[in-house]
């Protein structure tokens, strides 16, 4: 995915973050302003305690006292005022980062699978964890220093205004130049850590698929090829990230650079008037200094906190471009009311790329309570047929119709639950065993949970386990055979009872004892519920009322196993292929 | 941290090198106003507009040359940081790869990915701001407080008094704030976890409509990380202020004694002014500093999440004089006994299972959902290690030989079929590092894969996304069996990797199986009594015991459990 969003798009994204916590951006500059304040004053008092120590036995101690008072209480409110503010900051912080976060799941949900399927788990991971986390440091490092920064130049400016207005004047004339050194280095490296960020999100993918399919790894002993495709990624982030922090690095010294020439020159411009003309004393020349070098100070501290945000607007960056990613088309208002279960296709058309059609003109009616199988050579378009059917990709022309409605019309959420869903990818998510059952149906009591699990025969195999049924289990699945988590998704949709089933592969995993016991569960399940089922077991074949012959997109023929065999066409070859041995 | 300190190592020169040069450059700050002090003393004095000039110069050579030192040092601590950080990495993939199947079960995805990515990433920063200031705050501190004894040692003694004291405060504070930068990074897990699951089970949580619950879900822990790191944060933030107090403190305590001491005549005005320069020098220090730690103790608090993983240890022991296995033996593979159970389960997974295999035998495994198939499978190339009895290939306990040796030779198609990101070409590779697009060519067709990849318009260049994503679940069936083939293996083993096929491609596969132009022992765990009905020996399990062993028509004969499963999928031929 590129990076869409420029530089000002990310700050406004992120401005309208933090506007949501606007009184405590508030309170935390009026908080810094009496921390800087008393900050600033607490030299003068210090001045004027000094004074008062003329020698010996010419101190006013009468005097002295009230103002190491006043010294301790201005400590205290400083204080107090600091970490307030570092309260504020924090929960300013915080709180955005957790707003958008919040903000990126959301979206996430509300992606199309078309950009879901597309995308690396591991980048979208990276952009919502990594990148986030990144952008809060740098935040939080932005609001305690720069908001300081900034108040300590205004401050100082008030007491060299208040000291001599024109030497004043000709120091803010010149110091803005370290400002222009600090705004050039960091135009150049914004490039370098986006490129830094982007690598690192692609090695966060490399992770994420080699951790994940580390089985696999094992299995091919193709540990030393990873690695070194690893170390081939790590180092090229190495190297990025190295010119990033070096060149993002530069700008402290560089304003520092330009501010001891500015010193320099001031110093000895200034000494030059004094021998030449005589137009500045020496008392002066040196309060002049000493404010210049005092007011430059917060420049180089700001410099490096730009730095810090550089690196958090990239990360920035990242994450709000997924967030701005175009989500699903917008779902009709209306709910999908009084499913019959019929279904029709009309005349449509789906592929995922432009250049390679797949599904052409289809059509197909389905009535209530039919099962229909769907068989065809892998690859023939079994499973876009169920992305179709589910929504979980739109069809690019034609409609489809549910019950009457065309499922464009209607809410994706009250779609999708008219069908019970059971894929041969299993999918269980970490959590109880429990938990994995109830997703269908938060609301299930216990004897409802178990009663389904009998039902298909995943009670006995749960009760083994060392926790029966709060047992927890890793991200999918862990040590659980592929044959139990197919049980458990089976079981999921056992207990949520929907109008319509979609089979795809649901039983490939299961042993066909267990699969013939459950059976008669299925089949009361089927019973009055529309299906579709695709499966290469015989018997779910014969027994369906349709069956849908697919190859290439296309459906080639449909009908009853018999009227097929008859037919003596695809399908009769297909069936007959089994026996050919 | 200490145990990762070897990967800095190479860096040595580095991390001297950036805060010597720091020094140099904090150094070197202290003599402009020196300059500055000879140029109003001489040079204005004196009217002396060539020496104005020239002291001129030399303030710009210490500017070019603190930029120039400045600058060294910034380079030599982001290449350790940077480096470091990527060896480390590197080194934790590494370690990763090493972790026996039984680790990666109890540890799950998430947790190391975040522990490679974001804790890496604080560690890096960490290491950086440590070199570039950690030594600078200290040196600027102690040499203030040295400045101090030498302009007067009674009233410093309050500098004795406040540095160990400012001490205790850092330190106390990283203490207090340590457990909880270290919960912050777990919870975070946790958020890790909401994430990808809906992205990797995003078809299933949409089908039940579970998109509001998720956010719910996700919302709960992504406030309750929030709340973790505001209360971390205020503790943090606490820093700041503590030490201002301090010092502030000690300045009044200063004033008063310079005051008591001046009024005796012991101090002079002067004497007290440069007192309360350094106490003030070291108090700007000090902010600086309070912002580092905090960037520290992250870091640390990272940094022992990581060794969290080196330290776990691979549970499987290497042999240390690996035997060599005995080449062409006849019996390829033989179960003596063997008992199996994984890590925390409440019962064996198989026991007590013996029967053996001959080189070039095709071995049937079947049996019921969770009776042990894959689990039998899964000891051959010792991914996990048996609980009693052993397993031998080649005539050799397999605990005894080189696992690279011992997993060379075999092959395995898992139940999941995976590829990964990038050609069909660098997937089939897999098997094969070396194979030539002839010898892919032949195992495409082999595993009834090869007009899968003609129809693809890049052929074999044909890309695959990440998990195989763009095709469908037969095709990357077939293609991870190819992937297996192209290593021409001695064992090949097939767990249940024919189910997502249809019979028509299943029974091809069969038949080219057996004509491979390699001596191979096939194991072949199914469900379908006909994927195995022609196998040499078939292994009946029944929950996790053999229940039978024998070939199709002997089983059909004596073993209940192999009629039953038999009778369940033929019902027409039922005995």
């Amino acid at each position: 995915m590129k990076t869409t969003s420029s530089r000002k798009d990310t700050l406004r994204g992120v401005l309208a973050y933090v506007g949501h916590y606007r009184g405590y951006l508030w309170a935390s500059l009026v908080l810094c302003v009496i921390t800087v304040a008393s900050t600033l004053y607490v030299p003068i008092l210090t001045g004027d305690a000094v004074d008062l120590l003329l020698g010996p036995g010419a101190v006013d101690f009468a005097a002295l006292w009230p103002i190491l008072a006043g010294i301790l209480a201005l400590v205290a409110l400083t204080a107090l005022a600091q970490w307030l503010m570092g309260l504020c900051n924090n929960r300013l912080t915080y709180c955005t980062v957790r707003d958008i976060r919040r903000d990126a799941f959301a979206h996430i949900q509300r992606l199309p699978l078309s950009y879901l399927d597309r995308q690396p788990t591991g980048d979208v991971v990276s952009r919502v964890i990594a990148d986030v986390d990144q952008f809060a440091d740098g935040l939080l490092m932005g609001f305690t220093q720069l908001f300081t920064g900034v108040l300590t130049i205004v401050g100082t400016l008030f007491f060299m205004f208040s000291v001599n207005a024109v030497i004043a004047a000709a120091v803010v004339v010149i110091t803005p130049l370290s400002l222009v050194a600090a705004a050039f280095i960091a135009r150049r490296t914004f490039k370098m850590f986006t490129l830094q960020t982007r690598t690192r999100g692609e090695q966060t993918a490399l992770i994420d698929e080699m951790v994940t399919h580390q089985k696999v790894v094992r299995a091919f002993s193709m540990e030393d090829e990873t690695q070194r495709r690893f170390d081939e990624v790590n180092e090229r982030l190495e190297k990025c990230s190295l010119r990033a922090i070096f060149y993002s690095s530069l700008t402290n010294p560089a304003t520092r650079f330009v501010n001891a020439l500015v010193y320099a020159c001031v110093g000895v411009a200034g000494a030059l008037v004094a021998v030449t003309t005589g137009g500045i004393t020496v008392g002066q020349l040196s309060a002049f200094l000493s404010y210049a070098n005092q007011y430059t100070k917060p420049f180089n501290e700001i410099s490096g906190v730009v730095t810090e945000l550089q690196s958090a607007l990239a990360c920035a960056g990242r994450v709000l471009d997924l967030i701005a990613q175009p989500p699903e088309t917008p779902d009709a208002p209306a709910e999908l009311k009084h499913v019959d279960g019929s279904v029709a296709l009309r005349d449509v058309s789906f592929s995922y790329t432009p250049e390679r059609e797949l599904i052409r003109h289809l059509n197909l009616a389905v009535s209530p309570g039919q099962r229909i199988a769907i068989v065809g050579p892998t690859g023939c378009g079994k499973t876009t047929l169920i992305n179709l059917l589910m929504r979980f990709y739109d069809v690019d022309e034609g409609r489809i119709e549910l019950s009457g409605q065309c499922v464009a019309d209607v809410t994706r959420k009250s779609l999708r639950s008219a069908y019970g869903m059971v894929l041969q990818d299993t999918w269980l998510k970490a959590g109880t065993i429990r938990d994995n059952i109830k997703m269908g149906r938060e609301d299930a009591t216990d004897d409802e949970v178990i009663a389904a699990a009998k039902a298909t025969h995943a009670h006995s195999f749960i009760k083994r386990l060392p926790e029966g049924y709060d047992t927890v289990i890793t991200e999918d699945g862990g040590s659980l055979s592929q044959g139990q988590k197919q049980l458990l998704c089976i079981t999921r949709v056992m207990l949520c009872l929907p109008p319509m089933l979609i089979l795809d592969e649901a039983t490939s995993s299961i042993d066909t004892r267990t699969e013939q016991r459950i059976q008669r569960a299925f089949e009361k399940l089927m019973t009055g519920r529309t299906s579709f089922i695709v499966a290469h077991r015989l018997s779910t074949i014969e027994n369906a009322d349709v069956i849908l012959v697919m190859n290439q997109g296309d459906v080639v023929e449909q009908g009853t196993h018999g009227e097929l065999l008859a037919r003596g066409g695809f399908y009769a070859r297909l069936y007959l292929s089994q026996f050919e041995q | 941290m200490r145990t990762l300190l070897p990967f800095l190592k190479p860096y040595r020169k580095e991390c001297v090198l950036a805060p010597l040069f720091k020094l140099l450059e904090a150094v070197l700050e202290l003599f402009v106003p020196l300059i500055m002090a000879a140029i109003i003393d001489n040079g204005i004095q004196a009217r002396d507009t060539g020496y104005v000039l020239r002291m001129g110069l030399g303030l710009a050579g210490l500017g070019l040359l603190g930029f120039v030192s400045s600058v060294t040092a910034q380079y030599f601590a982001a290449r350790a940081a940077v480096g470091f950080a990527a060896k480390l990495k590197s080194a934790l993939f590494r370690h990763i790869q090493g972790l026996s199947y039984t680790e990666l079960d109890t540890l799950g995805a998430s947790t190391l990915i975040n522990r490679m990515t974001t804790d890496m990433n604080q560690v890096q920063t960490g290491v950086n701001m440590t070199l570039r200031l950690l030594l600078r705050s200290p040196f600027v501190v102690l040499g203030a407080m040295v400045m101090a004894f030498t302009v007067d040692a009674r009233t410093a003694l309050i500098f004795l008094a406040l540095i160990p004291l400012l001490g205790l405060t850092v330190a106390g504070m990283m203490r207090l704030t340590l457990p909880g930068h270290r919960k912050v990074q777990g919870q975070l897990d946790r958020v890790l976890v909401h994430t990808r699951e809906n992205l990797t089970g995003v078809r299933v949580l949409r089908a039940f409509g579970k998109q509001e619950s998720e956010q719910a879900a996700f919302d709960a822990d992504n406030q309750l990380l929030c709340r973790m790191q505001r209360r971390v944060g205020a503790l943090s933030a606490l820093m700041n202020p503590l030490t201002y107090v301090l010092v502030n403190g000690a300045l009044a305590a200063l004033l008063w004694s310079g005051a008591i001491q001046v009024q005796a005549g012991l101090l002079t005005q002067g004497a007290v002014v440069a007192l309360v320069n350094y106490l003030s020098q070291i108090l700007v220090e000090l902010v600086k500093f309070a912002n580092l730690i905090v960037t520290i103790t992250k870091s640390i608090a990272c940094a022992g999440r990581i060794e969290g993983v080196m330290a776990t240890r691979a549970s499987m022991p290497m042999p240390a004089a690996p035997a060599a296995a005995q080449a062409g033996a006849d019996v390829c593979v033989r179960f003596e006994d063997v008992s199996a159970r994984y890590q925390g389960a409440g019962a064996d997974s198989l026991s007590h299972i013996s029967f053996a295999a001959r080189r070039g035998q095709t071995v049937g495994v079947i049996g019921g959902t969770g009776s042990g198939k894959t689990t039998l499978v899964n000891l051959i190339p010792r991914f996990y290690d048996v609980s009693a009895g052993r397993v031998l290939v080649d005539g050799v306990d397999v605990r005894e030989q080189r696992v690279e040796d011992l997993r060379r030779k075999i092959a395995v198609v898992p139940q999941k079929a995976v590829l990964f990101q990038g050609t069909i070409r660098d997937n089939l590779r897999w098997g094969d590092l070396d194979a030539t697009d002839e010898a892919l060519w032949r195992a495409l067709e082999a595993a009834q894969a090869a007009e899968v990849v003609r129809a693809k318009p890049g052929g074999l260049d044909e890309m695959v996304e990440q998990g195989g994503r763009n095709l469908s679940g037969g095709q990357r069936q077939r293609l991870t069996i190819a992937r297996a083939l192209v290593r021409r293996p001695e064992i090949l083993i097939l767990d249940d990797s024919a189910s997502a096929l249809d019979y028509a491609t299943d029974a091809a596969l069969r038949k080219s199986l057996r004509a491979l132009d390699w001596p191979v022992t096939v194991f072949i765990v199914s469900q379908r009594a006909s994927s195995i009905r022609h196998a040499d020996v078939i292994v009946v399990l029944d929950d996790g015991e053999l229940a039978g062993l024998g070939t199709h028509d002997e089983l059909l004969k004596t073993c209940p459990v192999y009629q039953e499963i038999y009778s369940s999928q033929y019902p027409k031929e039922a005995v």
